[in-house]
């Protein structure tokens, strides 16, 4: 854990890594066409696969975008724990530890999805664009409203007696 | 820069640099590059004093900013108001929920090939895919 006592340039390397690491995410974002919710909906527009020769008037582009970033993630977690004990900025890796098929689990997806194919819009692209479009910063407040109505939602399930 | 390469070639490309902004994250700090999960415990606990997170969303949004000035991001609505809120709504309830989204989920989740990530990224494209065409001439 980072504590305010903890060393200056510790800080400001977990700083400048997130940072780096947020800036990379926008680009890849931008490039790829994600930030665009006509192209998002383009391919989540699967049912136009039969208009026309294939793929018709569905556009496969972001299946691209996924497999570009899952070959670099599968990587990513095969070999990072093998090249280094820990991380550089931190003592131990985060690794997440439910691996239940549950009902929050379907239920958030499905409702996710389909806000998704609603708008056109996920989280990351959502930020990443929401100084630069109307749009965008409209949707990210009412996401910002979303996720808070579901925390206080989980915490009064969690919690019963308070 | 572009204007020569294949669209898909494009796309996978940024696939690429998504890949390793989330392995920079994973090897850097030991965390998973999770969008919607870093966004809502941002939140939740704003004065967190590590505020690694905090630094993620500002590099995502002043990124995003800087590099697509230059695009052709609508800016006009695509989708009316009574729409986009409650698509907005839907998003951030449904991520908290299913703790994930297309970042942590898919091109993390995938990448760390978890049953569960697999489970929720089908369950999303699959009503992602229904929405769109239930929504087709809605708006």
């Amino acid at each position: 854990m980072s504590t305010p006592g903890q060393a200056s340039p510790f800080r400001a390397g977990r700083l400048g890594l997130a940072f780096s690491a947020g800036l990379v995410f926008a680009a890849g974002l931008v490039v790829s066409g994600m930030t665009q919710p006509l192209k998002v909906m383009g391919f989540l527009d699967i049912t136009a696969i039969n208009k026309g020769a294939f793929p018709g008037l569905w556009d496969p582009t972001l299946a691209f975008v996924m497999g570009g970033a899952v070959c670099v993630t599968l990587l990513a977690f095969a070999w990072t724990q093998r090249l280094t004990p820990s991380p550089l900025f931190d003592p131990q890796f985060d690794e997440p530890r439910q691996n239940q098929i549950d009902v929050p689990l379907i239920g958030g997806a499905v409702l996710f999805g389909a806000g998704w194919g609603i708008a056109g819009y996920c989280p990351g692209p959502a930020l990443a664009t929401a100084l630069l479009s109307v749009d965008a910063l409209i949707f990210t407040g009412a996401m910002l409203a979303g996720m808070l109505i579901c925390k206080s939602f989980l915490r009064k399930k969690t919690s019963p007696e308070s | 820069m572009f204007a020569n390469l294949h669209p898909y070639f494009i796309a996978a490309i940024g696939g690429v640099l998504i890949g390793l902004a989330s392995w920079l994250l994973w090897w850097g700090l030991g965390r998973i590059a999770g969008v919607s999960s870093i966004t809502s415990e941002v939140l939740s606990a704003p004065a967190n004093p590590d505020n690694w997170r905090w630094a993620f969303l500002a590099g995502l949004i002043i990124g995003g900013c800087l590099l697509g000035q230059g695009l052709d991001i609508p800016s006009l609505p695509t989708r009316p108001l009574y729409l986009l809120i409650p698509a907005g709504l839907l998003v951030g309830f449904g991520t908290v929920w299913g703790s994930g989204c297309t970042s942590g989920h898919g091109v993390c989740g995938l990448g760390r090939l978890s049953v569960r990530s697999l489970v929720a990224v089908g369950t999303f494209m699959a009503t992602g895919m229904i929405a769109v065409t239930l929504m087709r001439g809605a708006a």
